[in-house]
């Protein structure tokens, strides 16, 4: 028997483990340059006038975004506030109620089928259900709109911490003449009690960085946030309008707010992670 | 003070009777509420607590448990013994109706707690479980303080004021024996005690709504020897106060503390009677064999 | 087995004797029949039933908005490439053309790029150092999309005109693909950051498949003397070939409705050409781009048609994709 010498064999496995690493350092390299980037565009932007001043009209340089980082809080806070007791009452279901249900096996799948829905479509729906008949864009337009995409992040994730409280608990808490409800607000949550904040920290992260969604439901508004019932500034769709200008000025600041988002849901997508991974460690 | 027990069944007559009870070859044979023959003698001085007659059990299509009909004397200490998977944890499950808790589980037949079946369907299971207090394998402290633990239950329960409220827990507490171990840091997180200490706060918090029947499904089975006697010795007091009904797999154990003994084997009961009797004398060939650690 | 039995093991214990406080004087708090549980079930099952009525919303209310659209072009509609607001003639083919050429120049590139990322961190290198370079990769999913969008429009676009462009030109001749000015955006530009968007998503799969493959499994084949990269091949991927399309749909999903990123740097052209180099649009860019001008309500509804249609594609993306998962999750009883 002739051997096959293994000299091929070698160069080839040599190639391929030094393209896989190469893959690898393009991957690494491509983080790199999207992160210094921002950072060195969004940097210089960051003035005191930045964080204090309202836009000024086109052309004109100076001012700062104020109104929009008030605006992006404002509607963060409102989504929230919408999206995750819903989100939260509804992994509820999932979780203690939807062991071998069918209702419950079709809402887990809605709710995949719901994260991987565009977010433009659902700015399209909440301008079709909300901007269209009530004949103005509104910052709670948006907020709903947030809170869409929220939802289903929200529901999957609170299931998934609830489950990890051992049902031996549950079923002592039952077993002291508890009620249900009781049993999952008063000893089940306490026990989920980190999971759930990331959850819904990381839900936040997500939808905080959503443009799509807001064009054309919060809109955007040069001016102070007054309310949530009208056009309201946000810093996404800013960078939008601001990075299309032809204002050299206005790019600078849509940098500078690139920088503040990208920072803001970087930090709190970190922090997440590394609470949810300390947990299923344990 | 031993406690004055009468023998559940003498040996020839009754024996006969006991063997009809528990056969498993006649199940057609369900005549609904005749009192079971075993324990005839005995019935004049012990008051049966909790009444159980031609329960079923069922896990979706397997049937666990397979017309289990039994009496549980009141303040007595009734051990269940068995072969794991035999059906024991899941025969006092019933008791408190935890079971409900998932939806492919369910039962038959009847269990009358004071005269009233409690799986008839509109049974308050709230003042059932307040009634019938239960003790689980592992430990479960509340991830709140001690103090909140023990007190889970009583401001479900009962109304009461802040002062008699800490009356009470320090009363769960000592019948638990912790009182002394953990008097000084009540407000410290309950998961931060020891095993054995968690088992014996899990104890005080099913006590302190005073409960009178308690079950416990192996309550040593996950703590050290030192713990378990401590718990051992806190069965047998607390059983004035309670009928107690313990699961255990240690044979030892339950001859050291329980009044009367139940073999379960396969979802069936084998043989009940007195202790003393069952580890002594048992009427059953099976029941020997699993006691001298022949099989199980 | 000999059990011994002392005459009284426990001398009567002193807690018992301690009187409990008495419960009698305390009244129990009302015993309320109904606990609450019926409701409490009924409020959870409502709010999450509220996402399968959303998905059923979507397409109601996508399919009302778009009727005059829908009974003004009919099937015409998807076949025909106008789009022209003053004369009122819209057609999709443009927007479909162009999100489906962007797609797929990013599953083109992103899934060999995962698979190789995801073989590299799992089977090449230290644990610690794959888990390094893993969490940093599935950073780049984290960044929101309007960043990429600056970063493409601002940085990388330039740099394809500068660099990339001219050269693909260079080394491709006459070919079709690569032809016409390099304008740093058009379809390429759009695809290659598309890619950069969903390769964590397939990275993060597939290395997850990877780390389920039975170690007894590579290991004999190791035994038998094979190299890293034939074990991989032959074993690993073999293995995880079903978890790797699913991740694959999983990417394709985002890709096809990713808005902002594409509405930067494609260039917002309603023709179609072959080449890569030149403006095109896709559906998410167009409606990013065109909803709020859309005055005349024929453009509008033409607007929300081209949105139902790419919910549509993408639904059914997403479906086939949770299928898939569920298919493979029942075949091998390993969990994704």
């Amino acid at each position: 028997m002739k051997r096959r010498p293994a000299t091929f064999r070698k160069l080839t496995n040599r190639l391929v483990v030094g393209l896989s690493g190469g893959a690898a350092l393009l991957g690494l390299f491509f983080l790199g340059w999207i992160l210094m980037g921002v950072i060195l565009r969004g940097i210089s932007a960051l003035s005191p006038d930045f964080f204090t001043k309202l836009p000024t009209p086109p052309g004109v340089p100076g001012g700062g975004l104020v109104n929009a980082i008030v605006g992006t809080l404002l509607i963060t806070l409102a989504a929230v506030l919408l999206g995750v007791p819903l989100g939260i009452l509804g992994g509820i279901y999932l979780s203690e109620f939807g062991e071998h249900s069918r209702v419950a096996a079709t809402v887990r799948f809605a709710a995949n089928v719901l994260m991987g829905t565009p977010s433009i479509i659902v700015g399209v729906f909440i301008y079709a259900i909300i901007v269209f008949p009530t004949g103005h864009f509104s910052g709670y337009a948006g907020a709903v709109s947030l809170a869409v995409i929220m939802l289903p992040v929200v529901v999957r994730t609170t299931e998934d911490m609830l489950r990890l409280v051992p049902n031996t608990l549950r079923e002592s808490a039952l077993a002291l003449g508890a009620p249900r409800w009781k049993v999952t607000f008063q000893v089940v949550f306490r026990a989920a009690k980190s999971g759930l904040l990331t959850g819904v920290l990381l839900a936040v992260a997500r939808v905080s960085g959503e443009t799509a969604p807001l064009l054309f439901t919060a809109l955007n508004s040069p001016y102070w946030v007054k309310s949530l019932s009208g056009p309201t500034a946000n810093l996404t769709v800013t960078i939008f309008n601001y990075a299309m200008s032809p204002y050299r000025d206005w790019q600078r600041q849509a940098w500078g707010a690139s920088l503040l988002i990208m920072v803001g849901v970087l930090l709190a997508t970190l922090l997440g992670r590394r609470v949810l991974k300390e947990k299923k460690r344990k | 003070m031993s406690p004055v027990i009468k023998p559940l069944y003498f040996d020839s007559a009754d024996k006969r009777g006991f063997r009809n009870e528990v056969s498993i070859e006649k199940p057609g044979n369900r005549p609904g509420n005749e009192e079971p023959r075993h324990g005839d003698q005995a019935k004049d001085s012990l008051a049966p607590k909790i009444s159980v007659r031609h329960l079923d059990f069922f896990y979706g299509d397997f049937q666990a448990l397979k017309d289990n009909t039994l009496d549980i004397y009141d303040k007595k200490v009734t051990a269940i013994i068995g072969p794991s998977g035999c059906g024991k944890s899941t025969h006092i499950r019933v008791y408190n109706r935890i079971y409900d808790l998932y939806r492919e589980q369910r039962a038959s037949g009847e269990i009358r707690m004071d005269g009233e079946n409690i799986l008839s369907p509109g049974y308050d299971l709230i003042e059932l479980r307040r009634r019938v207090g239960m003790i689980f394998q592992k430990p479960t402290p509340f991830p709140m303080s001690i103090k909140d633990n023990v007190t889970y239950g009583l401001k479900m329960h009962y109304k009461m004021s802040r002062s008699k409220m800490m009356e009470r827990v320090e009363w769960a507490l000592k019948q638990a024996a912790l009182w002394d171990e953990v008097k000084e840091d009540l407000d410290r997180p309950a998961t931060a005690l020891s095993g054995g200490q968690q088992q014996r706060l899990c104890i005080a918090r099913a006590i302190a709504v005073e409960p009178e029947i308690l079950l416990m499904d192996e309550p040593t089975s996950a703590i050290d020897p030192i713990a378990t006697s401590k718990i051992e010795d806190l069965v047998v007091n607390l059983k004035d106060r309670f009928t107690i009904v313990i699961v255990t797999h240690n044979m030892q154990q339950a001859a050291r503390i329980s009044d009367f003994t139940a073999f379960f084997y396969r979802g069936v009961i084998v043989e009940y009677g007195e202790t003393e009797k069952i580890f002594t004398k048992p009427a059953k060939k099976q029941t020997e064999e699993y006691i001298t650690g022949r099989f199980g | 087995m000999e059990i011994v039995f002392p005459s009284n093991p426990h001398p009567a214990g002193t807690p018992s004797g301690v009187p409990a406080p008495p419960l009698e004087n305390t009244s129990p708090s009302k015993v309320r029949r109904k606990d609450g549980d019926s409701l409490f079930r009924l409020v959870t099952l409502g709010s999450a039933l509220v996402i399968p009525l959303l998905i059923a919303g979507l397409f109601v209310s996508l399919t009302d908005m778009s009727m005059p659209s829908i009974r003004h072009f009919g099937l015409k509609f998807i076949l025909s490439s106008a789009w022209n607001p003053v004369k009122h003639d819209f057609g999709a083919l443009s927007s479909i053309y162009g999100t489906l050429i962007s797609t797929l120049i990013a599953m083109v590139i992103a899934v060999p790029l995962s698979l190789a990322i995801a073989l590299f961190q799992v089977e090449l290198i230290p644990p610690r150092l794959g888990r390094f370079i893993g969490s940093s990769i599935e950073l780049l999913a984290a960044i929101p999309s309007i960043i990429y969008g600056m970063w493409g429009l601002f940085v990388f676009a330039p740099f394809m005109a500068d660099h990339v462009q001219p050269f693909l030109a260079d080394i491709t001749g006459t070919l079709p693909f690569f032809q016409g000015p390099p304008m740093g955006i058009g379809l390429l530009t759009a695809g290659l950051i598309l890619a950069l968007m969903i390769l964590p998503f397939i990275t993060s799969v597939a290395s997850d498949v990877f780390r389920m493959v039975p170690v007894q499994l590579k290991e004999s084949a190791y035994g038998m003397g094979s190299t890293t990269f034939e074990v991989a091949r032959k074993v690993t991927l073999r293995y995880g070939i079903d978890g790797i399309v699913g991740a694959a749909f999983l990417g394709l999903g985002r890709a096809l409705g990713e808005t902002m990123a594409v509405t930067f740097v494609i260039g917002n052209s309603h023709k179609i050409s072959t080449s890569l180099f030149t403006g095109a649009n896709s559906i998410a860019s167009t409606l990013a781009n065109e909803f709020t001008e859309a005055s005349d309500p024929l453009y509008l509804s033409s607007l929300v048609e081209l949105g139902l249609i790419l919910l549509v594609i993408t639904i059914g993306v997403q479906i086939l994709s949770q299928l898939w998962l569920k298919r493979m999750r029942g075949k091998s009883g390993r969990g994704l």
